[in-house]
């Protein structure tokens, strides 16, 4: 047989950011601001328990899913977010929760499953349930809701009929996050149509003025909701590749067992770093939410000035600013890039609701974000924009 | 608590516009020139100066830390002590420190010459120092909060999801 790839892999379109990362390469002076990673180094105590377990030789695999102090630490952890899982049964450690989010599609969706895609969204999903032999269905949101889910959204996708529901709050890419007043209707949308509701979390940490609230933490929820997070945004770990998945025990076991045949178990220098970041670094995680609150603001209230309309975004650490008229997102970011070293990211990537939109990462220091928005001003302005 | 964070960012970047310390915090640019020059004026804030790495300069810049000992009486206190060697210009910080020494001084000079004739000709005469010990600065790897070295190359991808 020769290596002609599947059917399914042909299936998905190559990422629309390379080319992007071409242009990027010709200059030396380039901000980014297109990256969806932390700026901070994971934090040293973190850091040293890793390198410690190293020394150590702790290096053999660990129970599938994962270590259970880990897993102890975890449970512990996310009772701030009112969800209550059981160290034994219910959480999965993963690589990344990248990971968590492909073991779910393939635990759960069958050939012919109509998964419902909240967008803009995290580029792996709609590839994650293609994979898997499932259908896409796009859902999406809008500025004026400021980005947030609303029944009206799922119903007008036709989302009623659809098997499963994925989606991201705190949002990437726009920011966006779901108050518990917010998630309350579609949680009651997802028990009326009988919907599974897998809940991309990571961001959860990473909240600005107001509290983080999980949709499992609803009432009928817990049984038909899959949980990820991870140690990636909030714990800076985005290398150690470390996540997890909180589900009810029988779903658990269908995800481990995915895991098992594939993964086998997570990295386990890994899961002493993120043992180490739930034991002592809250101080840390604080202060780089403190750091990236201020940037946030500093970012929206430039955007406003510039008169590139942006709706306060209260989550992860993105705004998505609307480009000006006359322009379409992929020529803005392209000729921005060209002429000014600023780069950032085309909302379209992120599915079409995304399109006149940028996404712009604050997950860089203050004075990188003062001269890249300055260098937005004087790109506005040569064009007689501002 | 705005003065707190005011306070917080000039010690960050003393060179942040106010106009950026209002966007960073949500104040009105009005407000921040206000807390600024409340702070100033109350003493809070005393100064604003750059922070220098000598080691990239091609002249010499000499840096010592003193350890001073001291006997009071009755009519000398610490503070008598301190107003008398804080008026040198060579001395760049003095402070009153618990433990084995009393002062510990920071002195600055063109020369290592310069900065013993300093203390030995202006400090250790001092009727009431008992002993001076002089540690010169070899290498200095961090100041006010700011590390010297070749700084942490951003080696993340331009894009990334």
């Amino acid at each position: 047989m020769t290596l002609e790839q599947s059917a399914r892999v042909a299936e998905i379109p190559p990422s629309g950011i390379r080319r992007f990362f071409e242009i990027a390469e010709e200059r030396d002076d380039v901000i980014s601001l297109g990256v969806g990673e932390p700026d901070f180094s994971t934090p040293w105590a973190a850091r040293d328990a890793a390198i410690k377990s190293l020394e150590l030789g702790k290096t053999s695999y660990t129970a599938n899913r994962g270590m259970r102090e880990l897993r102890e630490a975890i449970a512990e952890y996310v009772t701030r977010f009112d969800l209550a899982y059981d160290p034994d049964g219910e959480i999965i450690v993963t690589t990344g929760a990248s990971e968590a989010v492909d073991l779910a599609f393939r635990a759960f969706v069958d050939p012919g499953d109509t998964v419902a895609v909240v967008e803009p969204a995290y580029i792996s999903y709609g590839p994650g349930v293609t994979f898997a032999g499932g259908e896409v269905l796009p859902v999406p949101t809008r500025e004026e809701d400021e980005f947030r889910l609303t029944v009206d959204a799922l119903e007008r996708a036709g989302a009623a009929d659809a098997d499963a529901l994925v989606y991201c709050y705190p949002n990437n890419p726009t920011g966006a996050v779901m108050s518990e007043t917010d998630l309350e209707p579609v949680a009651a949308f997802a028990r009326e149509h009988d919907l599974a509701v897998f809940a991309d979390e990571i961001y959860a940490e990473l909240t600005y003025e107001g509290e983080h609230a999980s949709i499992a933490a609803f009432e009928g929820m817990r049984e038909r909701t899959v949980v990820f997070n991870g140690f990636s945004k909030a714990h800076a770990m985005t290398g150690l590749r470390l996540g997890y998945a909180l589900a009810p025990e029988s779903a658990v076991d269908a995800m481990n067992r995915v895991h098992q045949y594939s993964m086998l178990s997570a990295p386990t220098t890994a899961q002493y770093a993120a043992l180490e970041a739930l034991a002592s670094c809250e101080g840390e995680v604080e202060s780089m939410v403190e750091q990236y609150d201020r940037r946030r603001r500093f970012v929206l209230s430039r955007f406003e000035e510039l008169g590139m309309p942006c709706f306060e975004a209260r989550g992860a650490f993105y705004v998505f600013p609307t480009v000006p008229d006359g322009f379409d997102c992929e020529t803005f970011a392209e000729e921005l890039l060209r002429e000014k070293g600023v780069a950032v990211v085309p909302g379209n990537v992120f599915g079409a609701g995304g399109e006149g939109h940028l996404r712009v990462s604050y997950a860089t220091g203050l004075d990188d974000l003062r001269e890249a928005l300055a260098r937005i001003e004087s790109f506005l302005t040569e064009r007689d924009l501002l | 608590m705005s003065e707190r964070e005011v306070l917080e960012l000039l010690r960050e970047n003393a060179r942040y516009g106010t106009d950026d310390i209002a966007r960073i915090t949500g104040l009105d640019e009005d407000d921040v020139e206000a807390t600024i020059a409340a702070l100033e004026e109350a003493g809070v804030v005393r100064g604003y100066q750059a922070v220098v790495d000598w080691d990239e300069l091609e002249d010499e810049r000499v840096r010592a830390v003193v350890e001073l000992n001291v006997t009071l009486d009755r009519e000398t206190g610490y503070a008598d002590i301190a107003s008398r060697l804080a008026r040198f210009p060579e001395v760049t910080a003095l402070r009153l420190v618990s433990g084995d020494y009393d002062f510990d001084m920071e002195v600055e000079g063109d020369s290592i010459r310069e900065v013993s004739r300093f203390v030995s000709e202006k400090v250790a005469p001092v009727p009431e120092i008992t002993q001076t010990v002089t540690h010169y600065v070899m290498t200095a790897y961090k100041e006010n909060g700011i590390e010297f070295g070749d700084g942490d190359e951003d080696d993340r991808l331009s894009y990334s999801p």
